[in-house]
This record gives C-alpha cells, structure tokens and sequence, in this order.
C-alpha cells in the first residue's frame, strides 16, 4: 500500500507493506543505502537513523510506526560531508571497513544534540547498541569529543 | 596464498586501454573510466596521468578496511614523485587482470602482504613510469636523459619544463632499455608519512559501496540457507506452502559444486527469491524444508573437546619441518625422542595443564552479500571477496562461460578478516541469477552467516619441561591437538617459538569435524600464543623470573625481538607487583613476519568483572609505510582479539553451530574498550618487511591473561575469559 515517509526533511511515497521494517524500505524503496543491514535483531546499531531525535534501529520498526515523524538517514546529516561529526571523523580517521560507521555517526549525532558535551560514561551508554568489527572504539570515542568542541564553535 | 614470482616483465606489458565492458550500477571508478574522462594516458596499467596533472593509480588488492586502497596508491606515487594531492584510487578491472595473463600478478588480499610482500612490483610499476615520463621529455625537448628532473610531478630540463600530465601519452609509447630498481628506505619522501585513508570521507556520509549496497534494473532479492549442518544435503522443500505470501516469486534449489566440503564450493541449500529481501527472508524461514543432516549430525564442541582431551593423554606425532627441525633451526642436532627421557629424569619438572581456545566465527559487519545479472552474452557480479580474480574465474567456470565476458566489480567490503576467502555467496547468487533470468541480490541473515562461516578451528595444548639450576628449561615437550584440515593452525606459533630452549620436541594430534573452517586474522598464532604465551609465564615463575625478562634472556641474539622486548622493559612501566586486584602482564607473538607484544593492565573487580585498563603494543615489522595505517591497525586487530579473549566462542550442537546471532554470540562494545591503548612502532629498518593488519591481536589475550593471574592468582586457561570465575 502507498505509505508516505518524511525522510530528511523530503516527503516520500513508496509502496510498501506497513509491517515491512523501516530499514528494507529506507534502502530499498527510498534508494538511500547508507544505513546498513547487519543483524536483524536491534543487536548491533548497523542501521540506525534518527525518528523525532531519537537513535533508532531501523531492523525492527515497521514502518507504520515511523510515518508523520522526521527520519533522518547518515543521507541526512549534511549537504557537503561536513556535520562536526562527520569532520572529527574524517581528522581522527574512525573508519575501517566503515559498514557499521552510518549506524555510529547516527548514533553519536543523537547524543550530541541532547548532550552538547558528553562524559566518557555517556558516550558508553549512547553508543553501547552499535557494534564495530573493526574495532574503532577509542577513536570513536575520542571523534565523539572533538565533535563536541567543533559543534561549539 | 602463494605469490607467483614476480618479474620485471609481469607489469611492464603496455597494453592499450581496454575498451571497458558496460558499466551498470555502481562501482568504483576504473582505470579505463578514469582515463577516459580525464583523457589521460594510460603509462601502464597502474595509473593514467590526466592532463591536469592527476594521476589515477589502481589498487587489484581489496579494500576491507585494513588500507589497501591507499597502501598501493602511496607505493606508487612514493617511486612516481608525484604530490600526494594529486593522486586518486581506481579500483582493478578483475575482467583484464584475469584474461590478461594475471595483469597484476594477483588479486588475493590476505596474510598481511600487500605491501610487504607486494611492494618490489608496485613500487616498481611507479619507477617505470617515472623513467618513461623523463625519457619522453628528453625525446621531445632534445636534451640528455640525465639533464631530467622529474618531481613532485614536474619534468625539468635546465628552463625547460611541463608536467608529468603533458608527457603522459608520450610516455606511454616509449620503451626503456632497462627498468629502475626502486628506492630503498632512507630514499623516502612519502613512505614512512602518515597518511589518512583516501576512502575515509566516503565512510562517513553513507556514499562507499558496497555489495550490499548495489541495485541492478529489475533486481529481484533472495534469502538462502544451506544446510544447518555443514555438509548436509537438501532432500525436499514446498514451495507451494509459501507461493502465496506477499512478494514471493520463487523458489531455487542450490546443488553443492563439489562432492566435498571445499572452501569455495556452493553448498547443497535453497533459495527464496522475493520483490524485497525481508519477505524473502520471511518466506524462507516458514517454508518446510527437509535436510539429511549427514555425518555431522551428531557431533558438538563438547563431544568434540573430549576426544581432544583423549587424545592430549596420549603421545602425539612429532612434527619436524624439511630441515628435520622443530622451528627455526634452534633445534639442530637435537634427538627429539630423547627429550621426554631428559623430562622424566629431571628433578624439577614442570607439568602444564590443558589450554584451549573455542571456534571463533569473522562476523564482518557485512554479511555476506553479492548481486549477480546473468545474461546470454555477459555476466556481471558484485560480491564479498578477498580476491576478485579468484571469484570471476570461479564464477566462469560454474557457468561454462568464456571469463571475457565475465565482469565482477570490486566495491568496499564491510570487513574481511580472512572470510572473503572462503565465500560462495557469488555462487549462489549467479545460479539463482540463471535459474530465474533476473538479476538478484543475494543477502545472508546474519544466523545463515554464523552457521556457514568457515569458522576459525579450536586448539588445545599443553606442555611437560624440566628446569635446569638457574631456573630456565633445559627441555620441553608441547603437544597440541588441532582440527585436520588445517593442522599449521595449530603449529604456527609453537613449533617456531623463538625462545631458546635447547631439547624441544612438538607433537600434534587432530580432532576431526564437518565443521568449515578457514582463514581469520593472524590464523594459527592467534590460537597458539595465548597457549604459549601462558606457559612462558608459568615456566618463569616455576623458575623464579620475571617474565618479561625470562622473554629477553630466552631470546638472546635475536634482534627483532629484543628490540621490542627491550621496548617494552623500558616504555611499559612493568611490574608484576602491583596493588589487590591490580595486574601486568606480558606476552609477545610473532605472525606474518611481525613481532608483535603486548603489555596489559587489567582491574579484576571484587565480583570477579574484568575491566582492561591499558593495552600497549610494541610491534617490529622490519619496515612501516604509513605509521597512522599501523597504528589504526594495531588498534583493530587488539580490539579483535579481546572481543574473543573476553567475549566470543561458538558453540555446537546436534551438528551446528548455536549462537547465530549478537544477542548469543556476544562482541566487545565500547563500554568494554581500554580507556588507553599505545602503539609503539619499533622498527628495526632492516632488510625484512612484515605485514601490520594482523600481529597485535595473538598476543593480546595471552597478555590479559597474565595480568589476570598477576591480579588474582588465577590462571585462566581457555576463553572466553569472562566466564571463568574469579
Ligand atoms: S541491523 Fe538493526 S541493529 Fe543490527
Ligand atoms: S568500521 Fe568496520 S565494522 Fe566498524
């Protein structure tokens, strides 16, 4: 059935199950394969997006449960590359192999705007859903406070 | 993973650009795309140079994360004098590597040897076309080859001068009469800089491709399963049962390619083909299905570590390599069934319990995925490989078509760790691709990924020694059982331990299984340090050393491991004494030609929780290009390793493997990564290269390890260690 979603700031009209998860639509009826698939099951963060501020997995929302909110996909988050978190990113050189990289800057872009200048304890805790193989941790972490300081200027 | 032998003429073939087959979806840019839109020539078929001075430079190794694409990018413009702005990445064009005799000598991307073992021919391939640019600048300006000058991308003769952009298509005919020899370290300009990744940026704004992320006109998808038990076959399954459900259009039977459990071979399964993977997916999961399970049906890790501990009571077979040694020659002349006569009459010996470590399976982010468009005159495939030569032939050869007319595009991986070597997902993607004449998406549940993975083996060990008066063993027997289809799993790493003991003697035995294994980061050494690395520890302690310098006095004379154990006494802050709770430990591991040790500070919580406080690394790989590659490397494969020290192991059951999925099989999350991790890049600069993708994981478990017993008193002998109770 015709379903419109609201994603970064566009509306869309895909046909699509309303049951369907968010996740299979963003990718394949939005077209927007940034997020990525990796368990299924909310485990490990690969397809977050942000519905009305928040970090969700997008494996298991169906899409009924997003329409008439503000999704926002790794798409979304700047014209040019060039959201503070995608520059401390970019300095700290975060990603590896970068498939679970979308999930985490999605992740990180919700706590930064709910806390402009996150502990290393509320990093834990905002990031604790998002898995990477390639164990870019530390560097996270610390892209996660550069970020802070770049969003304040 | 054999290199062929490289000779100077395997890349110096000047072939005319390839007229490139039809492009669909999306790749990576080639090289003949680049030239063709930069209208640049092509010097040889590592890089075109563009008139504007850009040159594009061709990576055949894949990118997974580890750094290839800016690995060979740098060896190239290192020899080429070229700035570093200047320089952009092309993926290889599989399709002219294979039927061009091995263009680029090869594909194969694994063991840490991009560019230790590959750098004589890339660097090469840069010098070359350096020499051709000056050559065509002496021809056209009428000057002596010596007056040349080229650098940072300029050619100059006295007040003449153009860039290497100008000269590129002269440069392109011109023939040398003898190719460069390439610099050697100390010649560097931009070896040996840190360099950012060049795919970084397309990592963080969703834009790298990847497998999963390409769309073919009229694509349909399609979830698979293969038999839960590996080496099960396919009896029936009712597709009528699912006909029905929305999306569903099909339902395809995968026959095994080979009457064996081989790496790469498609095994027996079925596919559910749908207008969207999740109904696919769906579909597939309530489709009756029935398997014969075959001889693995019974067997599970439990049945499979007793036999493994049977067969450690008993004597094992000795292992010897061709030159009737152990390991590295520090055994010559040793009778090696004297030396359990030498134990047996010692008065202070030393007995090992058993160590072991469980399967481990890659879990890359990415699950395995490929798009296959099977036509009549051509086929085109994007799929998880670390070989992308290896793949198209493979895929040709299942169809019975001619590899001219096969194309499989390289895109990003989402990690690799050794499991693109051991994909069928191509495969099964063009038979389906065939079977319903539509291109097809293939994507692998991460439960069908955990249950088909070519899962790293387990090993067991132990070790009997006798100490001579000064506390150090004057003998030692190690015997460690491992799984037969891969026995240096089990021996790497052991049998070539460093540490001067003068009568060694190593046995082995094997466990067999149904279960698939194969390749995954640092294999062998990743297993067999944490065993070793503990005995050392153990036999220090019996014999009253310290157990770093035990390592150093056991290592007398070997350069490249005292430099780092050195380091490490220096730079580490070592002590084994610290306050209740508090630990140090010390392990170092030798793996693709890289020394690699590790010290560990661990708290151990009064319930028994371990918190790793600090990991530093001090890694030997003879040579470094680009440290900030190395560094990020070293942090990678740690993290890697302590996820399984602390968290991981498979089990198996009734013949398969149980925890499919993170909520069972769990991963090191954030919260449990070292608030503190140093690499210390100490490089002998010596004649030897040793790779860097891989060396800090093996002896980061055994170091945790070690300072848990320092902590605690508690040696804990197998992982995952956060069960053990402390
Ligand atoms: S794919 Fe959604 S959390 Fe893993
Ligand atoms: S960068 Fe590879 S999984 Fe995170």
């Amino acid at each position: 059935m015709a379903i419109t979603l609201n994603i970064n700031g566009r509306d869309m009209a895909i046909d699509a199950d309303p049951q369907m998860p968010l996740l299979w639509a963003i990718r394949e009826k939005a077209g927007l394969t940034g997020t990525k698939f990796g368990c299924g099951i909310a485990q490990c963060g690969s397809c977050t997006v942000i519905i009305d501020g928040n970090a969700v997995r997008s494996c298991n929302t169906p899409v009924a449960a997003a329409v008439g909110k503000a999704i926002r996909t790794i798409e979304g988050v700047s014209e040019n590359n060039d959201h503070p978190v995608q520059i401390a990113w970019q300095d700290l050189t975060v990603p590896q192999c970068g498939y679970c990289q979308s999930g985490q800057i999605m992740s990180a872009v919700a706590l930064l705007e709910r806390t402009p200048k996150p502990s290393d304890n509320e990093i834990d805790k905002a990031m604790a859903g998002n898995i990477c193989r390639c164990g870019t941790y530390p560097r996270i972490r610390a892209a996660i406070h550069k970020a802070a300081e770049l969003g304040k200027a | 993973m054999n290199d062929m032998h490289v000779t100077r003429r395997n890349f110096l073939k000047i072939t005319t650009t390839a007229a490139g087959g039809l492009m669909i979806g999306f790749s990576l840019p080639r090289l003949a795309e680049a030239a063709a839109e930069g209208g640049g020539g092509e010097i040889n078929a590592w890089l075109t140079i563009s008139p504007d001075n850009i040159v594009s430079i061709v990576t055949p190794q894949t990118e997974m994360g580890q750094g290839a694409f800016t690995a060979v990018p740098m060896m190239v413009a290192e020899e080429l004098d070229i700035p570093w702005e200047n320089v952009r990445h092309v993926a290889a064009d599989a399709n002219r590597h294979v039927n061009n005799n091995n263009l680029y000598t090869t594909t194969s991307t694994g063991g840490s040897t991009t560019v230790s073992r590959r750098h004589p021919y890339i660097m090469q391939a840069g010098a070359s076309a350096r020499e051709r640019l000056r050559k065509a600048a002496a021809d056209r300006w009428g000057v002596a080859l010596e007056t040349v000058v080229a650098k940072q991308g300029m050619l100059t003769s006295g007040d003449k001068s153009g860039t290497y952009g100008d000269f590129a298509a002269d440069a392109a005919a011109v023939t040398l009469e003898q190719e460069p020899a390439i610099k050697a370290y100390g010649d560097w300009w931009l070896l040996g800089k840190d360099v950012k990744r060049l795919d970084v940026p397309t990592k963080t704004n969703g834009t790298a491709v990847y497998p999963i992320d390409v769309t073919v006109p009229g694509m349909v998808y399609a979830a698979v399963q293969s038999c839960p038990v590996p080496e099960g076959r396919l009896v029936s399954f009712d597709f009528e049962a699912i006909k029905a459900m929305p999306g569903v259009i099909a339902a395809v039977e995968m026959k095994q390619t080979k009457d064996v459990a081989a790496f790469t071979d498609m095994r027996s399964g079925v596919a559910v083909v749908a207008e969207s993977w999740y109904q696919a997916k769906n579909a597939l999961a309530v489709m009756p299905v029935v398997w014969d399970n075959g001889r693995g049906a019974t067997m599970s890790y439990e049945s499979q570590t007793a036999e493994a501990m049977s067969l450690i009571s008993k004597p094992g077979t000795l292992v010897l390599n061709q030159d009737g040694n152990i390991g590295k020659n520090l055994d010559t002349g040793v009778n090696h069934d004297a030396v359990p006569g030498l134990i047996e009459a010692s008065s202070k010996v030393v007995t090992g319990e058993v160590y072991s470590r469980p399967y481990e399976t890659h879990s890359t982010m990415m699950p395995p995925c490929a798009v296959a468009d099977v036509k009549d005159d051509r086929v085109d495939v994007w799929t998880f490989t670390q070989d992308i030569g290896r793949s198209l032939n493979e895929v040709a050869d299942q169809l019975g078509r001619d590899a001219k007319n096969v194309f499989l595009h390289q895109t990003q991986l989402g990690g690799g760790f050794g499991g693109g070597f051991n994909m069928f997902v191509h495969r099964q993607a063009v038979a389906i691709s065939a079977a319903i004449g539509k291109p097809v998406k293939v994507i692998y549940s991460r439960e069908e990924d955990f249950a088909q993975d070519a899962q790293r083996p387990p090993v067991w060990g132990t070790y009997k020694a006798a100490l001579g008066d000064d506390g150090l063993p004057v003998a030692l027997v190690t015997h460690f059982v491992g799984e037969e289809k891969m026995p240096a799993f089990s021996q790497r790493g052991v049998a070539n331990m460093p540490y001067l003991v003068p009568n060694r003697r190593h046995e082995y035995s094997a466990v067999q299984s149904h279960i698939p294994i194969g390749y995954h980061r640092a294999p062998g050494a990743n297993s067999t340090g944490f065993i070793v690395e503990q005995m050392v520890d153990e036999l220090a302690q019996a014999g009253g050393w310290d157990p770093l310098e035990w390592r150093i006095k056991m290592t007398e004379g070997n350069e490249p491991w005292q430099r780092v154990l050195l380091a490490m006494k220096e730079k580490s802050g070592w002590t084994t004494d610290l306050g209740r709770g508090e630990g140090m430990g010390c392990a170092v591991v030798e793996s693709h030609g890289t020394i690699a040790g590790c010290v560990a500070n661990v708290t151990i919580s009064r319930r028994g929780q371990i918190y790793v406080d600090r990991l530093q690394f001090f890694i030997n790989s003879g040579f470094v290009i680009n440290p900030l590659n190395a560094r990020e490397q070293a942090e990678s494969s740690a993290i890697w390793e302590l996820s399984h020290a602390l968290y991981g192991g498979l089990d198996v059951r009734d013949g398969r493997v149980v925890n499919t999925n993170f909520d069972s099989y769990a991963m090191l999350r954030i919260a449990d990564t070292p608030p503190q991790i140093d690499v210390h890049l100490e490089m002998s600069q010596d004649k030897w290269w040793g790779g860097l993708g891989e060396p800090a994981g093996p002896p980061t478990p055994p170091a945790v390890a070690n300072a848990i017993f320092y902590a605690t008193g508690t040696r804990v002998r197998t992982t995952p260690l956060s069960k053990a109770s402390l």
